[in-house]
C-alpha cells in the first residue's frame, strides 16, 4: 500500500509572503527520507503541503504539483478530507485527543468516519498499538485516559491513532523533540519497523537521527532571513553524511553553522 | 605596594549579602488581627458607635496598621510591604464576603419557617392576601417554564453563534456580529422587556404570556451564552484540531466530536450561569409575563407567575407580615435553585473536563 510521492515545483506560502520555492523530489516508498535544515527553512512547511495540512492555516496556499502514484493532491477534483486520510501525520508536540480513553484515541479516525463495528475496532486497537510498540503498556488500561500516559507513550499513542486509518504515507514532524532518549529509542526502532508497508517521511533536528533511521536524506536551507526555504540535495542518506556534493550540506552536517 | 593609602573600607558591600533574617512567627497574622478586633471592638463601644459595621471598619483599619508596623520593625521595609499588601487582599476578601454571607443567612432565617410542602404546593387562589397562607407553586412552575424556553432559545443559537465566530468567522461578517454580540450584552432588562412588549404584544398582537417573558430573557441571555462559549472553545488546543485533520476528519465532524466535547464543561458553566442570571430578572417578566395568582401552566396562553415577580408583589404589594414572609420563603426558594444550578454546572464541568488520568 505504499505509495511514491513525486514533488515538482512546489512554492508555498502565508499570506504573500513565500516560506518555500520551488522544490521538486521523488520519495521512495517503503524507506524513510529524513528532512533536515536549520530552523525556519520550511521543512514543516514542506511537510504539510505533502498531506494539504498547509492550507488549514487562514490565508496559507500552495502552488505546484504533489503526484500520489498517478494523482495530483493539488488536481482540482480532489478532496483534501481523502488525502489525509491516505497520508498519516504525526505532530512535535504529542496530541491525544484529551476526552478520549486510550482506546478511543486510536480509533478515532475511524469512529468518526462512521466505522462502528465492535469487533472491527477491537482488531484495529490491537493491531495499531502492537503496531505501535504500545500494546504491552496499555493493554490492561485501555479505557483510562489518553492524556494520562508519559510523553514517549502518548507519541507512540499518537502514531498508533495515525496508522489505524491505514495510510500509505506517514509524515512525522521531529516526533522525538519533545522525548526522552529512551523514548526517543522506542521509536526510532518502531520507524525502523513502519518502513517495510509505509511511505515514511521524518522532519529531525538530529543528526545522528536522520543518519541512524533514514534511507534517504534531504537537506533544506535558506539564503538568509526572510528568504524562502529552498532543497539543497536530496541522496542516499550515507551518501549525504559521508561525501555529499553541495558544499553548504557538509557545512552543516559538519557543524560550522545551523 | 606600601604606597597604597587607606581607601574606603573595601569590606561594605553594595547589597546586603545574609541570607537570614529575622522573621515573625507563622502565628502573626492571626495574632495581628485578633489584637486588631480587639482593639476595634474595644475602640467601637468606648466610643460608643452604635453601628457594629464602624467596629469592623475600625478593626480592618488598625489590623493593616498593625501588620505593616509589627513587620517594619521586626523584619524590615521590604517585608512589611509585602505583609501589608497580604493584609489588604484578606481585608478586600473579608469586605466582599461579609456581605454574600450575611444575605445568605439572612434569607435563610426569614424564610426557613415559611417554605414547608404546602407552601411549596399551593398557588395563591382563593388567599386573601392580608391573611396567611398561600404558596409559590404558580410562580416556581412560571420560572421554571420561563427560564427553560428562554434557555431553549438561546442557549443552541448562542452555542452556534460562538461556533461560527471562534471557528469559521473571518473578515466583515463576524465583525459585525462581535460587535451586535457586544451591545446586546449591555442592554438593560427593562429594555428587552420593552423591545418585545412593542415588538411581539402590542405590534403582532400576542396576549400577554410566560413565552414572551421568555423572548425577553432570551434576548438578555444570548450574549452571555456567546460571550463564555467562545472563550471556552478558543481554550481548545489548535493541535487537537489540526490532530482530527490529519486523521481526514471533515472541519464540522471535528467540530462537533473533538472540539465541542474538549470544551463542554466551560460551556454548560457557562449556559448554567447565565440561566442563573436570567432566573432573577423581574423587570421584564413584570411586563410580559403579567403575573397571576393561580396556576397557570401553559406558558403560551395568558398570565403567569414568576419567583422574583411574585417576591416583589409580596413585599412591595401586599406589604403586611403575611406578605413579607411569603416573599422571604420565595426569596430562599429563588437563591436555593440558582445556587443548585451552579452546583451542578461545576459538578458537570468537573466530570466533562478532559482527564490528566492521575
Ligand atoms: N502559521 C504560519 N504563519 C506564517 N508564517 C509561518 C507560519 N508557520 C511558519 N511560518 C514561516 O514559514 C517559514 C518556515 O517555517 P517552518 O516550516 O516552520 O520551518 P522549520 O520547520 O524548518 O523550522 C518560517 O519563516 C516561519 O516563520
Ligand atoms: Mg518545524
Amino acid at each position: 500500500m505504499a505509495k511514491r510521492i513525486d514533488v515538482s515545483g512546489l512554492s508555498a506560502y502565508y499570506g504573500s509572503t513565500r516560506a518555500i520555492e520551488d522544490i521538486s523530489m521523488t520519495i521512495e516508498p517503503r524507506s524513510v527520507t529524513a528532512f533536515i535544515g536549520p530552523s525556519g527553512c520550511g521543512k514543516s512547511t514542506f511537510l504539510r503541503t505533502l498531506n494539504r495540512m498547509h492550507e488549514v492555516i487562514p490565508s496559507a496556499r500552495v502552488e505546484g504539483k504533489v503526484m500520489l502514484d498517478d494523482e495530483n493532491l493539488y488536481g482540482s477534483n480532489i478532496d483534501p478530507v481523502a488525502v489525509r486520510r491516505a497520508v498519516g501525520m504525526v505532530f512535535q508536540r504529542p496530541n491525544p485527543f484529551p476526552t478520549m480513553s486510550i482506546y478511543d484515541n486510536v480509533v478515532a479516525g475511524l469512529k468518526l468516519a462512521g466505522v462502528k463495528k465492535k469487533s472491527v475496532l477491537d482488531g484495529v486497537v490491537e493491531k495499531s498499538l502492537k503496531g505501535a510498540n504500545l500494546w504491552n503498556e496499555v493493554k490492561d488500561r485501555l479505557n483510562k485516559p489518553g492524556a494520562g500516559l508519559s510523553g514517549g507513550q502518548q507519541q507512540r499513542l499518537c502514531i498508533a491513532r495515525a496508522i489505524a486509518v491505514e495510510p500509505q504515507v506517514l509524515l512525522m514532524d521531529e516526533p522525538c523533540s519533545a522525548l526522552d532518549p529512551i523514548s526517543t529509542l522506542a521509536i526510532e526502532d518502531l520507524i525502523g519497523e513502519l518502513k517495510s508497508q509505509y511511505t515514511i517521511v521524518i522532519v529531525t533536528h538530529n543528526m545522528q537521527q536522520a543518519a541512524r533511521v533514514s534511507d534517504r536524506t534531504a537537506f533544506f536551507n535558506l539564503a538568509g532571513v526572510g528568504q524562502p526555504g529552498k532543497l539543497v540535495e536530496l541522496d542516499d542518506t550515507p551518501r549525504i553524511f559521508s561525501n555529499p556534493s553541495v558544499q553548504a550540506t557538509e557545512d552543516y552536517i559538519s557543524g560550522r553553522f545551523g | 605596594m606600601s604606597t597604597v593609602t587607606a581607601t574606603a573600607s573595601p569590606s561594605e558591600p553594595l547589597v546586603r549579602r545574609e541570607l537570614t533574617t529575622a522573621r515573625l512567627p507563622k502565628w502573626a497574622p492571626l495574632g495581628t488581627s485578633v489584637l486588631a478586633i480587639t482593639l476595634g471592638c474595644g475602640i467601637g463601644a468606648g466610643a460608643g458607635l452604635g453601628s457594629h459595621l464602624q467596629w469592623g471598619l475600625i478593626s480592618a483599619v488598625l489590623f493593616l496598621i498593625l501588620s505593616y508596623a509589627l513587620a517594619a520593625k521586626v523584619e524590615g521595609r521590604r517585608q512589611a510591604k509585602d505583609r501589608f499588601a497580604t493584609s489588604v487582599v484578606w481585608v478586600a476578601f473579608i469586605l466582599a464576603v461579609v456581605p454574600l454571607a450575611s444575605l445568605t443567612i439572612y434569607t435563610i432565617q426569614q424564610g426557613i419557617g415559611v417554605v414547608n410542602g404546602n407552601f411549596l404546593s399551593h398557588s395563591m387562589k382563593n388567599v386573601i392576601s392580608s391573611g396567611p397562607g398561600g404558596g409559590i407553586y404558580h410562580a416556581l412552575l412560571g420560572t421554571l417554564e420561563q427560564v427553560g424556553l428562554a434557555t431553549a432559545m438561546a442557549a443552541p443559537i448562542g452555542l452556534m453563534t460562538a461556533v461560527y465566530l471562534v471557528e469559521y468567522g473571518k473578515g466583515r461578517l463576524a465583525k459585525v456580529v462581535t460587535f451586535f454580540v457586544d451591545v446586546m450584552t449591555g442592554i438593560p432588562s427593562i429594555v428587552a422587556g420593552l423591545f418585545i412588549l412593542s415588538l411581539w404584544n402590542i405590534l403582532l398582537g400576542f396576549d400577554y404570556s410566560g413565552f414572551s417573558g421568555s423572548l425577553a430573557l432570551a434576548i438578555l441571555m444570548m450574549p452571555v451564552v456567546v460571550r463564555s462559549t467562545e472563550e471556552m472553545l478558543k481554550l481548545v488546543p489548535n493541535e487537537l484540531r489540526e490532530a482530527s485533520y490529519a486523521l481526514g476528519v471533515p472541519k464540522w465532524k471535528t467540530i462537533l466530536r473533538i472540539v465541542i466535547p474538549t470544551a463542554i464543561g466551560g460551556i454548560t458553566t457557562g449556559v448554567m450561569l447565565a440561566v442563573a442570571r436570567i432566573t432573577g430578572e423581574t423587570a421584564p417578566v413584570m411586563m410580559l409575563v403579567f403575573g397571576a395568582d393561580f396556576i397557570n401552566s401553559d406558558p403560551f396562553n395568558g398570565p403567569q407567575q414568576s419567583l422574583p415577580l411574585y417576591i416583589w408583589q409580596q413585599y412591595a404589594l401586599v406589604n403586611n407580615d403575611f406578605g413579607y414572609a411569603r416573599a422571604w420563603g420565595a426569596a430562599l426558594v429563588l437563591i436555593a435553585f440558582v445556587m443548585g444550578l451552579n452546583l451542578i454546572a461545576r459538578g458537570i464541568a468537573r466530570w466533562r473536563s478532559p482527564k490528566s488520568g492521575h
